[in-house]
């Protein structure tokens, strides 16, 4: 199947229901950084509640991608849609208010203030009277991080960090939570841990978009998979079909071929 | 990932590298760590020796300098505030900061004779001082945001020294600017009245009104600006900022206008200093020269970038120069040392950092906090 006929029929083997708007959609955007074109062309869709992973290398355009999405980068052409409306030109508070939010690579935390204030601060656009009940519904999720609310960010373990980092980026009470390589450089437990992080958001019905270099990782617990090389979509299916993928797995998934 | 980001140097890294090769440096620091603190040991049982001995200043004197060291050094902290929260947020000095705190103290001067001369500065002085601070504080206010509009917010993204230098600028064009429309004369505020003067008794001491009034003042707004900073969702993005710039715009916080807020906080507070400053002193076009040097050092004394740091900072310095010089130079024998205040308070900041080069309150902002 072709990669347009495949975003054509939005989720190939996984129908969305007819008339769902995609929380997120890149249609056929280009992206440049000066004379260097990053992205070619790129189409993605991510329906609500799904979780899709965006696979690539190096310098292949994920980090890109991500910035396109929440506005730090400008497309040359092509249109990004969040929840429907078309985003160009919106400001990053303008997408992040519409339902997208990022947990950083290395987490990012602020370290110098302590995991409650981390936490409040990613509500900063809610006005709402929920974001106490927010964040006792983060607590249930990591218990760990109730018992040090009033420590600072910096003094965290590494898997601590990650929860507050997700937990910061949940309080936006995002439509789709972007996660950016959530496996760099972190043992290898820890990594694991994160990813049941990833799948427990996921079946509470966040849609979620993980962008990743640990391919078997990110396929395992997705619906779906894109891949990026060098600023083009070369691959997209179903998480499943990816892992079986005889190309796939001989260029990402660290096989040789039989 | 965004431009904004000024480049963080690598400094203290490659410092403590070079430390640990050229071992002679730190013998060398060592051998001042050493000497400083004879020499203040010797200077301080020197003064001892002399008031056992009845020479030199009495109790009292040393009670009232005390009380005036801690009155100057509260409103050092308060511009301290200024310089400390910009460079938290910028990266670099931004030297037009005195030239803040005077332009309020000389606003603030024509608002307190324009009620004096309506009599209301006479009549009800509570709300005629109230009305000069908040006039001195807009002044200020106004002035700080001026500046980051007109002179730094384009160089945002050029190398820290650029902003450093053209801080310089501005802060002789405001010189000059006042010294032009108001020539050069020290103006000085109308009298306080008559309830502001003299002495009142705190715990049996007896303290001048009018330094009990800076105390009071800069106590009251240090806390007010640290409950706005800790407890307020602005203060939180304002933190937000100076720690991660690309984090806090991925919170939704507007990067701008949170630096736009940060240089208004510290103008207000240069603002509320420069009426504390000019109803004792007077003002003139020169006044923000030396104060301004001096709350910088004091924000480097507490650490910089840290607000707690440069309101301790300010007292500190306040103390050291008001105290040190007859209590250390005098103990040595040095005659009219209190000519010696602004080389004592110089030489105190040099020393602080010989033994905490990051500052009283500061972290070691490392590469690997700033990066």
């Amino acid at each position: 199947m072709s990669i347009q006929e495949f975003v054509d029929t939005a989720t190939d083997g996984t129908p969305a229901p007819e008339g769902e708007i995609p929380v997120l959609e890149f249609r056929a955007v280009d992206t440049f950084y000066g004379a260097v074109h990053i992205l070619k062309n790129v189409d993605l869709r991510i329906q609500p509640g799904e979780m899709v992973c965006l696979l690539g290398g190096n310098a292949s355009g994920k980090t890109t991608t991500l910035k396109t999405i929440l506005g730090m980068v400008e497309p040359a052409a092509g249109e990004v849609r969040i929840d429907g409306e078309v985003a160009n030109g919106w400001t990053t508070a303008d997408r992040v208010a519409r339902g997208v939010s990022m947990v950083p690579e290395n987490r990012r935390l602020f370290k110098r203030m302590n995991v409650l204030e981390n936490l409040r601060i990613g509500a900063y656009l809610r006005n709402d009277d929920e974001i106490d009940a927010d964040l006792d519904h983060i607590f249930e999720m990591f218990p760990r991080v109730k018992e040090r609310l009033n420590q600072k960010a910096g003094t965290l373990s590494g898997g601590e960090q990650q929860m507050v980092a997700v937990g910061r980026a949940l309080m936006a009470r995002p439509k789709v939570l972007l996660m950016d390589e959530p496996s760099m450089g972190l043992a290898p437990v820890l990594v694991q841990q994160n990813f049941e992080i990833i799948a427990q958001i996921h079946e509470a019905g966040t849609a979620v978009f993980v962008v990743e270099q640990n391919a078997n990782m990110a396929l395992s617990i997705a619906d779906r998979g894109y891949v990026l090389q060098t600023g083009q979509i070369v691959l997209a299916d179903d998480a499943d079909k990816l892992l079986a993928n005889p190309q796939m797995r001989e260029a990402y998934l660290g096989e040789m071929p039989d | 990932m965004t431009a904004t980001d000024p480049p963080r140097t690598q400094a203290p890294s490659l410092f403590t590298r070079a430390r640990r090769r050229l071992t002679w440096v730190d013998s060398f620091l060592w051998v001042i760590r050493v000497g400083a603190v004879l020499l203040i040991a010797w200077g301080l049982i020197g003064s001892i020796q002399r008031f056992t001995a009845g020479l030199g200043p009495t109790g009292s004197q040393w009670r009232d300098l005390l009380v005036a060291a801690i009155a100057f050094g509260a409103m050092y902290g308060l511009i301290a505030i200024g310089y400390s929260m910009v460079y938290g947020v910028l990266g670099f000095i931004n030297f037009a900061h005195g030239e803040v705190f005077m332009s309020g103290a000389f606003i603030g001067y024509f608002a307190a004779t324009a009620l004096s001369n309506g009599g209301l500065w006479q009549s009800n002085p509570i709300i005629a001082m109230l009305l000069t601070l908040l006039v001195s504080m807009a002044t200020s206010t106004f002035m700080a945001v001026l500046v980051e509009r007109v002179a730094y917010r384009r160089l945002r993204s050029s190398p820290r020294l650029i902003p450093l230098i053209t801080s310089i600028g501005v802060s002789f064009f405001l010189q000059y600017s006042f010294l032009g429309l108001f020539g050069a004369t020290v103006r000085t505020y109308p009298t306080l009245p008559p309830f502001m003067t003299g002495n009142i008794d705190i715990l049996g001491v007896p303290v001048q009104r009018s330094q009990l009034l800076v105390i009071v003042v800069a106590a009251v707004a240090m806390s007010g600006l640290w409950q706005f900073v800790t407890r307020t969702k602005t203060g939180r993005a304002m933190r937000a900022v100076a720690e991660d710039k690309e984090i806090a715009a991925l919170m939704g916080i507007n990067v701008d206008r949170t630096i736009v807020t940060t240089f208004a906080v510290g103008g207000a507070m240069a603002g509320i200093a420069g009426m504390l400053y000019g109803q004792l002193y007077g003002v003139s076009f020169f006044m923000g020269f030396l104060p301004g040097i001096k709350a910088f050092t004091a924000a480097v004394l507490g650490g910089i970038g840290v607000i707690p740091g440069a309101m301790a900072g300010g007292v500190l310095l306040g103390l050291f120069e008001g105290v040190g010089p007859l209590l250390i130079l005098g103990g040595l024998g040095i005659a009219s040392p209190s000519q010696l205040r602004d080389a004592v308070a110089f030489s105190a900041l040099v020393l602080v950092l010989i033994f905490r080069p990051s500052g009283l309150f500061g972290e070691a902002v490392g590469a690997e906090d700033r990066a």
